[in-house]
Parts: C-alpha cells; sequence; structure tokens
C-alpha cells in the first residue's frame, strides 16, 4: 500500500485535503502528520497552507518542518497547494517582505491594485471562485483533466518564477499569472484541487499515482 | 477566459434539517441537509452555505456533524454562517471541514472579532454577512442601515459605511441581504447590490428575494455582485442550479458548466 503524507504545521483546515485525498485513491493510505520521520517515510507528500505567509514560514521554521521539505523536495513527488505552492518560492512580498523556501526560483507578488476587466468592470481582491486552468505544458499531473477547465481559487498574492519555464499552467484574472509550476519531483497549484469537484479529484489521483518522473 | 460569476444555494439548517425557504408555503421540513448538499453538487453549484438557525446552544453540535459528513464527500467550497461568536466557534467548523465561516450580528457587537478572525485564520475564510434595510424615503438619496435579530433591529449603522469598515477589518467577502426583499421572491435590491460593490474591493454576494432565474441574472448584470446566493428556488426542485446557469450563459454571463 503506498502512502501519502500531509504536512501539519498547525495552518488551518486539513479535514478537507485529506478527505479529498482518501476519495481520489482509497487504496492510498493517507496520514495528516508534523513529525519529520513519517514524512520522510511516505511515498508522497502534499505541502497544504492557508493564511498568512510570515506565520506559516514561522511555524515551519519552529518545528523544522522547512529542512524536511527542502529534503522532500529532492527526494519523492512533492504536491504544494495554495499558500503551500508560494512557501516553495525565493521570498514573498506578503507582510512586508517574507523568505520561503527557495525551492523554486522566484518571487510571490499581490495583484495590481484597481484591476478591471475587459467590460471596464472592477475586479475583486482576493481572486475568488472558480477560474479556468490552461495547461502551457504537457505533464502527468494533467492527465485527463480537460485544457482550460475551472479549479477554485481564492487568493491575493500568485507566484512570478524566475524561469517561465517552470510554468505548467496560467490563468487569467485579468492577465495571465502562473496558477501551476513544476519542477523534476515537484508540482504546485495555487488553486484547490480539494475544493474543485471532480477536476480537482483527478488532480489528487494523478498525483497519487505519479512516479515524481517527467 | 475569465473569472465564472458563483452560483451558491443556501441551508437553512434548524437541528440537522433543511427547513423551508418558501416564506408563504408551510412545509417545514425540506430534508436531509447531506442529501440536498450532494444533489447541489451534482447540479453544478459552485459553493454551498449552511445557515444554522438553531436557537439553543444544545444543538449546535448538530451543524458541525452536518459539515463533517458533507465534507466528507462534496468537494467544493462549504460556507456556515449563523451563531459564529468565538475564536472557537470558528475553529469548530474550520476544523469540522468547512473553508469560511459566516459572521454577521457578533460583528456588529465586537467589530475587532473580524479583525481577530482574519488575523487568526486569515481573510479567505472570514465572510462578513450584512443584513441591510432601505432607511431613505422619497426624493432622498438612497441610504441603508445594518439590522440585527433577523431585520428587527435597527443599529443606525450606514451599510456601505459598515462594509468598507469590514473589509478594512479584514473580511475576505461579504454576504449581503436585502431584508426588505428576503423572502418576497421580487428580487435583488438592486440599488443597494451595486453601490456596495462598487464601494468595496473585495467579492460581494448578493442575496434575498430571488424568485426566478432572471432574478439571478439581474443579480450580476445590474447589481455587479461577483456571486449570488438563493434558498427556496433551489429547494423543492423548482429550478436546478444547472437551469440557472444556463440561464446566466444565456445572458451572457461567465459561468462555470
Amino acid at each position: 500500500m503506498s502512502s501519502v503524507a500531509v504536512i501539519d504545521y498547525g495552518m488551518g483546515n486539513l479535514h478537507s485535503i485529506v478527505k479529498a485525498l482518501q476519495h481520489a485513491a482509497p487504496e492510498v493510505e493517507v496520514v495528516c502528520v508534523s513529525d519529520a520521520e513519517t514524512i520522510l517515510g511516505a511515498d508522497r507528500v502534499v505541502f497544504p497552507g492557508v493564511g498568512a505567509i510570515r506565520d506559516c514560514m514561522q511555524a515551519l521554521e519552529q518545528s523544522g518542518l522547512s529542512e524536511v521539505i527542502r529534503q522532500v523536495a529532492l527526494s519523492k513527488p512533492l504536491l504544494g497547494i495554495c499558500l503551500g505552492m508560494q512557501a516553495l518560492l525565493t521570498d514573498s512580498a506578503e507582510n512586508n517582505g517574507t523568505q520561503g523556501l527557495d525551492i523554486f526560483s522566484g518571487h510571490v507578488v499581490h495583484f495590481p491594485e484597481a484591476l478591471i476587466d475587459s467590460d471596464q468592470n472592477a475586479l475583486k481582491i482576493p481572486h475568488m471562485g472558480w477560474n479556468q486552468v490552461h495547461q502551457t505544458q504537457a505533464h502527468p499531473l494533467w492527465a485527463n483533466i480537460p485544457q482550460d477547465s475551472r479549479f477554485y481559487f481564492v487568493h491575493s498574492y500568485y507566484a512570478r518564477p524566475d524561469d517561465p519555464a517552470l510554468i505548467a499552467a496560467t490563468t487569467q484574472y485579468p492577465e495571465a499569472f502562473a496558477c501551476a509550476l513544476a519542477q523534476d519531483n515537484v508540482f504546485a497549484v495555487q488553486f484547490h484541487p480539494e475544493k474543485s469537484q471532480a477536476v480537482g479529484l483527478q488532480l489528487l489521483h494523478n498525483f497519487l499515482h505519479w512516479n515524481g518522473q517527467v | 477566459m475569465s473569472l465564472a460569476k458563483r452560483i451558491i444555494p443556501c441551508l437553512d439548517v434548524d437541528n440537522g434539517r433543511v427547513v423551508k425557504g418558501v416564506k408563504f408555503v408551510d412545509i417545514r421540513d425540506a430534508g436531509d441537509p447531506v442529501e440536498i448538499a450532494r444533489r447541489y453538487d451534482r447540479e453544478g453549484a459552485d459553493e454551498i452555505t449552511f445557515l444554522d438557525i438553531t436557537a439553543t446552544q444544545d444543538n449546535r453540535d448538530t451543524i458541525v456533524h452536518v459539515v463533517e459528513q458533507v465534507a466528507s464527500e462534496v468537494f467544493i467550497p462549504l460556507t456556515v454562517g449563523g451563531g459564529i461568536r468565538t475564536l472557537d466557534d470558528i475553529r469548530r467548523m474550520l476544523n469540522a471541514g468547512a473553508d469560511k465561516v459566516g459572521i454577521n450580528s457578533a460583528a456588529v457587537f465586537n467589530p475587532d472579532f473580524v479583525r481577530e478572525a482574519a488575523e487568526r485564520f486569515g481573510s479567505q475564510c472570514i465572510v462578513v454577512a450584512i443584513d441591510a434595510k432601505k432607511v431613505s424615503f422619497g426624493d432622498e438619496s438612497d441610504r441603508w442601515e445594518i439590522f440585527t435579530h433577523g431585520g428587527r433591529k435597527a443599529t443606525g449603522i450606514d451599510a456601505i459605511a459598515w462594509a468598507k469598515k469590514m473589509v478594512a477589518y479584514g473580511a475576505g467577502e461579504i454576504l449581503l441581504t436585502s431584508m426588505d426583499r428576503d423572502g418576497t421572491r421580487a428580487g435583488f435590491d438592486l440599488p443597494l447590490t451595486r453601490s456596495l460593490s462598487a464601494a468595496v474591493t473585495v467579492p460581494v454576494i448578493a442575496s434575498g428575494g430571488v424568485g426566478t432565474l432572471e432574478h439571478l441574472a439581474e443579480g450580476i448584470i445590474l447589481g455587479k455582485a461577483d456571486a449570488v446566493l438563493a434558498a427556496s428556488i433551489f429547494h423543492f426542485a423548482e429550478y436546478s442550479i444547472e437551469q440557472a446557469k444556463r440561464h446566466m450563459a444565456s445572458r451572457g454571463i461567465e459561468v462555470r458548466l
């Protein structure tokens, strides 16, 4: 039986992600843990997150989990979700500038103020709701997910990698931004697959059967 | 290619059962919340909101179990409102699987509660629910005030100013209910919705008064809402969520189909 560890570092609710993983692949053992040994012993690791990045990084540093995530990123399939994606970049503009884990080289920035769409309507921040995910490279995690499927987003900051080749998908709000990043055995998404109904469960299913090869 | 406008069915839950959303029909029980949530999810609901109207503290645990059950099999965002007064209430709901909580009266009594909640749990999960009623007359320019206790108690607080303040305090979204329209099936209060949506930077959910599918479209096109919430038209299968979305799409509104 293969296993997946969901990293629990005290930032919010992990119920949804655990249930969604169980649903997406009932044959996989899902554990929700904070201890390094279990995380490093699992076949795959999910790094979720909601809230503010400073609290997230503090929790990771204090618990020693930042080092664990760095090790995971070198060795096995890792899926970062939402704040878990943003924390993988070099730094974030949130909370007056916060250092990230620097697994993806690049920055996390805020949406510009006073955005308007093509009909001159004001765009709201946070970017909240179902938006289209445009796959910009083939990847095992996109298997059986139609191009431009809608996933559920809720965020005010987004990733801007230094190397555009890391971008696995983009979403428009109103300009295109990177909503998925891929590098070797690490995949990260800004949207919430655990809240994105059928396509979200498909992505989790794909992750739970991914060997980390591209 | 852009962000879809959302349709959010709302379930009024009393002691573990969904109760009637239709004002003039005397049917108390509309069914099992888990079953109904499952149906809405199948039909393409973008989110589901539970309003816990249970009066007694003893029965508050029931809504936690409902959320747990729904969150175990329905993988779209879930919001719980009603009786959220403390940080511990919020934590319980989030741990049960809710993604957001709606804060209403508690924000009016203690605005700092919203700030503390947003700091602790993040703005993305804090929805401030505003019950507003028109207080201007005749030729006066439109003015709405906040009411509490189901619209019975005036607070003297201007609704638009209040919404701005709540956003400044960390609300990630506003759920706006017109007390004049709630239960009337006469359509949203569009001037209220438009004024409030223009005044804040966060998404606004329009609520109160939906009787037809066209009302939903009006809330988006004329009210400039980011999402529309309705209860009674979706209960008893009067309309399906899918019908509602097809109607909105026919009006040129971007929806998730």
